[in-house]
């Protein structure tokens, strides 16, 4: 479902069904140190429902020990449309790669 | 062909085990049926989460007590193959889903009001067993008392939402108090049982939670802006062994593989 406000369509995109409950997007952190990760989204009536249905629905095989929500529509997000202006230029540039350094070993995650 | 039953000694500690043990079978079997038919599926999943703890914790209390009978009886043989006599679980549990008997799956209202008031008696209970003179009991409980923990919360949240929520969700909610609420006391009523768990350290008497529970219960429901009901002479005795008339039904369902097709395992 696609609620995700973009930076063009505000918040005029969809509008929810009165009685249908807000969508919520899910970030599960799999192990303390790494990142929250987006795993998908759920419907759900306020922050806590929001949050122990994230638990339930997304953790219930050991996945996480940490969760985020954040209501979908409170996210603003890139417009598809502006997808080639805004990222083919990058393609040419591999000089932005920092592959012409040798790195020393020690550095693990680059 | 038949599979014969077993017969338990019903030993005090035995009973004692029995009690939690069954009341975790039969209302995680009563939370299973709402598989498929939660009102979204979100809660759909939190439901059978919740069926699936209950059964795990059901798992452990069997064998535990299966080794302290003395027959060496099997978690299977004695969640499958007892007569409804020998069941110890509390009433509460083995109600249907909703007042409206046989209606499937039942009323949501009721459903997560019955798991508030009998998760806040297992978290109760659990926190007490973390001190039992049983170790493998102690070990049990510390691993449960979590998942009540999560469990209490969940349906306490949705006994305040529905209480104090629409006119519709406030009348259920309700309904589903006064017809609940005269089961509470067969939770918290001593008997020999109970002497004698509190006599070999195996656990505490369940009248000691009585006041415990009380208080969590009279906080919650004044927060749902719900009434604390009078106190009524009735009185339930499933945990003696005496069941309502729903608990046959539960047991077909519950049974019927292990009675069809003996040993069958995943």
């Amino acid at each position: 479902m696609n609620t995700v406000n973009t930076v063009k369509s505000g918040n005029a995109l969809e509008k929810p069904a009165a009685n249908e409950w807000p969508l919520w997007e899910v970030f599960v952190r799999s192990k303390s140190g790494l990142d929250h990760k987006h795993c998908g989204s759920l419907h759900a009536a306020d922050p806590q429902m929001a949050i122990q249905l994230a638990r339930d629905v997304y953790t219930r095989r050991q996945e996480g020990c940490s969760v985020w929500v954040v209501r979908s529509d409170h996210i603003v997000a890139s417009d598809p449309g502006d997808k080639d202006m805004y990222f083919d230029p990058m393609e040419d540039k591999v000089y932005r790669h920092p592959t012409f350094y040798k790195l020393p070993s020690e550095v693990d995650h680059m | 062909m038949t599979t014969p039953s077993i017969s338990v000694k019903q030993t005090p500690a035995v009973q004692y085990l029995l009690r939690i043990g069954d009341t975790a079978l039969i209302l995680g079997q009563r939370l299973g049926e709402w598989c498929g038919h939660a009102p979204v599926v979100e809660e759909d999943i939190a439901l059978t989460n919740m069926a699936l703890d209950l059964i795990g914790q059901s798992r452990a209390l069997l064998t535990r007590a299966g080794e302290l009978e003395g027959m060496h009886f099997h978690e299977d043989q004695l969640a499958f193959l007892r007569e409804e006599r020998d069941y110890r679980n509390v009433t509460m549990a083995e109600l249907p889903n909703g007042p409206r008997r046989g209606e499937r799956p039942g009323d949501f209202a009721f459903t997560t009001l019955r798991n508030a008031m009998l998760a806040t008696w297992f978290r109760l209970l659990w926190e007490k067993l973390r001190d039992s003179r049983d170790t493998e009991l102690a070990a049990i409980a510390g691993k449960a008392v979590k998942e009540a923990r999560y469990h209490q919360q969940h349906a306490a949240d949705w006994v305040v939402r529905l209480g104090d929520g629409t006119e519709e969700s406030t009348r259920r909610m309700r309904a589903a108090l006064a017809e609940l609420w005269r089961y509470a006391p067969e939770l918290f009523e001593s008997d020999a049982v109970d002497e004698a768990a509190a006599a070999a350290g195996l656990g505490p008497r369940w009248s000691d939670l009585r006041e415990p529970w009380l208080a969590d219960m009279r906080e919650l429901l004044a927060e749902a802006q719900l009434e604390v009901p009078a106190d009524s002479p009735f009185r339930s005795h499933a945990k003696q062994g005496v069941h309502t008339e729903h608990m046959g039904y539960i047991l077909a369902e519950l049974q019927y593989l292990q009675r069809a097709y003996p040993g069958g395992a995943w």
